[in-house]
């Protein structure tokens, strides 16, 4: 949904990621970019300025530039700010104390409030809920006939009156509600602009008598800046209390979003994402934030490493791999816990880049257990010690997993190299460039591809992903 | 993959994730940095900011053309035009344009961006082609931009012009579209093509070209459903429409895409794609009677060299009036 956005942020923080302290200048040209690219993707020019003067005051305050990784740390602000701003809640329909609920569809013409009606009307009943569904678009002819058709599609009752004033009808339906026990009453309101006076108070009247739990303004992914004006324009006559955002499947960008958001305050409760009417799905503000700035599912898996390592441990580990005292033992218990997080193409997927930059590493399980069962094979000496390990420990090895000493040997290579990498990239170097990852020979001796030497100074430029300075405590 | 490959896959990924989590997951006060924020947006303040933001954005190009032409002058007009949604690059471009061209205070650079955006937006041939007959117009565009409302306005046009008109509902998805087409066919009293729901839209397209040599029309306008311009299979069957008016009229004289102004930089790829599949030669820039502004239609017609026919100014029949660059320019700056 936010994939263009996303791309944008990938190659603005690619050039900041890791850098040392940040100068002001620098921060600018950051800014610039990333101002750019919110424009880009019809954020609205002030809600983009307000949430750019936001990153800027914190990126210049002490929590970025007493950071060690300031990069990090202003990729972090954004991203809060986002998250902020697209809200973090992942907002649920409002529970009156009494039923029915009742949700008025309000917005512009063509924004998608008929659908939406739909779809929610299906929710809802998947739900056990008896929902009923009232035709109060009189204004676009054939809106009564598209709601009927909606409704027979999802089971759902329709209440309609052809020639009537919305309000009226409003009164009618609900009494008709009230009679027939429905639980939930969804108002298909006309598309009006917000500007337009006389449907602007058709729409008051029509919530005054309807008294609606739930107002929701439907806003089309697509809306540009305007997408401001038209939600204060709504906000001004009656109390939106949450937004549906229409046609996500397209390849808009969808700064619409934030802007609504931020100007209405209220949660972003629905997206509809596709054509079938059970394409409709509740609105994640974090996920929205983490793809619009290029993280990828990093939060997701962050949440499963979490889960997987404990702070500690992790710490441990760094620092053993930063004295090069990092053994198979180790390797062995890291890689167990990494399987454990899931199949490693769909954990390496969700770091950003490492998908397109590892691509072709095509990760079998099976290889992996292969390679657990050599390790296993060996002795506790030789997982510690792996020098000990002599022509025929080896063979005893590649009988004892079931693989050749040919494998063994290449296993204990490149477990050498590694070694000699991790040590460089946790004693103060930098990451390697996902290239070098990419290239297994990037550890060194590869068995069948060049040798890259081993980068250990700061990497430059485009293929990294992340700069870790190590942490002096 | 031998041993050694994957090991070094293995190792990449033990090491990313150890820096992924040594760095988001050992980092003291994490409740604070931390990148999920449970804490709820300040409604109030935010909106109350915004509305600031909003009130000095309106109305103060006015102001702003009699100020003095400093760099909080350049800002600001690079604002209104990225708020009229005409878009960041290309803006940055306009307003460096007017830099360029020396003015000698705010007037003059009104006076010479006016004229540089008209200029941007003069040449093409905007005029209604009517090559053959009957004249086919095939409407197309994404959900909810207005192609419907459009086609009644455009049938209202050329009855103004003596033309006689038949329109086929080839919307057969959406519900309620082909009633709603039909509605308009009474009002107006012309030739309606009629349709079951989810009939193939191709098969009405060529109906409705068989019905105009029938009745003798002079014009078919063949409406189409939504869609999404990234929806493959949508945009086939659109293709397969084009086809098969293409093989029965020799030539689509106009096919139009409805572009609604509230649309944002998405519009540009709206548009590519759906001149990728059918001849577009038109835009009916439609809603221009609120508060958009329709701008990013100067960089479609920039990129994609389609120029706009027609804007959508109302909700009665007769509210589709012929683009004027100059006019919509000076909305647009207004």
């Amino acid at each position: 949904m936010f994939d263009n956005l996303t791309n944008r942020f990938s190659d603005v923080f690619r050039q900041i990621s890791g850098k040392g302290k940040i100068r002001e200048q620098d921060l600018d040209e950051v800014l610039r970019d990333v101002r750019m690219a919110l424009l880009e993707a019809d954020v609205n020019v002030g809600v983009a300025g307000n949430l750019l003067r936001r990153v800027r005051e914190r990126a210049l305050g002490s929590e970025v530039q007493q950071s060690l990784t300031p990069g990090q740390q202003i990729i972090k602000v954004v991203n809060e700010e986002l998250i902020q701003t697209l809200g973090s809640d992942t907002a649920e329909l409002a529970k009156p104390t009494k039923p029915p609920l009742i949700i008025s569809m309000v917005g512009l013409q063509g924004s998608g409030k008929t659908t939406s009606a739909g779809k929610l009307a299906k929710q809802l009943k998947d739900a056990g809920k008896r929902p009923i569904l009232v035709a109060a678009d009189l204004q676009r002819p054939a809106a009564i006939e598209q709601l009927i058709v909606l409704g027979e599609r999802v089971g759902v009752p329709v209440y309609s009156e052809q020639k009537s004033k919305p309000a009226r009808l409003v009164k009618a339906a609900l009494k008709e509600a009230d009679r027939m026990g429905n639980d939930v009453v969804i108002i298909d309101t006309a598309g009006r602009l917000q500007i337009d006076k006389e449907l602007m108070d058709e729409l008051a009247d029509v919530s005054k008598v309807a008294q609606p739990d739930e107002t929701l303004l439907v806003v089309d992914a697509m809306t540009g800046q305007v997408a401001v004006d038209v939600a204060q324009g709504f906000l001004d006559r009656i109390r939106v209390t949450g937004i549906v955002m229409s046609k996500l499947d397209g390849d808009a960008r969808g700064g619409a979003a934030i802007s609504v958001r931020e100007v209405t305050g209220c949660p972003i409760k629905f997206a509809g994402v596709g054509e079938g009417l059970d394409q409709f799905e509740v609105f994640h503000p974090e996920r929205m934030a983490s793809r619009i700035l290029g993280m990828g599912d990093v939060l997701t898996l962050i949440e499963k490493a979490e889960t997987a390592f404990d702070e500690e441990e992790a710490e441990r580990t760094a620092e053993k791999m930063a004295r090069n005292e990092f053994d198979l033992d180790d390797f062995l218990d890291q890689m167990s816990k990494l399987r454990k997080m899931g199949p490693l193409k769909q954990l390496l997927g969700m770091i950003p880049g490492a998908s397109a930059a590892l691509a072709g590493a095509d990760v079998d399980e099976a290889d992996l257990s292969r390679v657990e069962a050599i390790i296993r094979s060996m002795t506790a000496a030789e997982r510690s010690n792996p020098n000990l390990i002599d022509k025929s420990r080896k063979q005893r090895i590649a009988r004892g997993s079931g693989s050749t000493t040919q494998a063994v040997t290449a296993l204990l290579k490149q477990f050498g190299q590694a070694k000699q990498m991790m040590s460089a990239v946790m004693s103060g170097g930098a990451m390697p460039s996902l290239e070098a990852l990419q290239n297994p020979g990037a550890f060194g001796g590869g068995v069948a591809t060049k040798q890259r030497p081993v980068q250990t100074g700061p990497v430059r430029g485009q293929n990294r992903v992340k700069g870790k300075k190590k942490k002096k405590k | 993959m031998n041993t050694g490959e994957i090991l070094g896959v293995v190792v990449a990924s033990v090491l990313l994730l150890i820096v992924v989590g040594v760095f988001f997951i050992r980092r003291p006060g994490r409740e604070e940095t931390s990148l999920v924020v449970d804490r709820p947006a300040p409604a109030v303040s935010l909106s109350s900011r915004l509305a600031k933001t909003r009130n000095a954005l309106s109305g103060r190009l006015s102001g702003l053309f009699g100020g003095p032409l400093n760099d909080a002058f350049w800002d600001q007009l690079e604002e209104t035009l990225i708020a009229a949604d005409i878009g960041p690059v290309t803006s940055a471009r306009i307003v460096d344009q007017v830099k360029a061209s020396k003015p000698v205070d705010g007037q003059a650079a009104r006076t010479s961006l006016r004229d540089e955006m008209v200029a941007g937006l003069t040449g093409p041939d905007r005029s209604f082609h009517m090559t053959t007959r009957p004249s086919v117009i095939l409407v197309v565009g994404v959900n909810g931009t207005g192609k419907t409302t459009s086609i009644a306005k455009l049938a209202r046009r050329l009855q103004h012009e003596e033309k006689r008109v038949v329109l086929g509902a080839a919307d057969t998805f959406r519900a309620g579209a082909i009633d709603q087409l039909r509605m308009w066919a009474d009002r107006l009293g012309v030739e309606f093509v009629d349709a079951e729901t989810g009939a193939d839209p191709a098969s009405v397209a060529y109906r409705a070209i068989e019905r105009a040599r029938a009745t003798d029309a002079d014009v078919v306008i063949v409406d189409t459903a939504g869609r999404l311009h990234n929806n493959k299979n949508l945009m086939e069957q659109l293709a397969k429409v084009v086809r098969v008016l293409e093989r029965e009229a020799g030539e689509i004289d106009n096919v139009m895409l409805v572009v609604d102004a509230t649309t944002g930089q998405n519009g540009i790829v709206q548009a590519e794609a759906f001149v990728g599949v059918a001849p577009v030669n038109g835009i009916i820039l439609t809603k221009m009677d609120g508060t958009a502004k329709g701008g990013v239609v100067a960089a479609i017609e920039h990129e994609t060299g389609v120029p706009v026919r027609f804007i959508g100014v109302g909700e009665s029949m007769d509210d589709l009036v012929p683009f004027e660059p100059a006019a919509f320019v000076d909305a647009l700056l207004d």
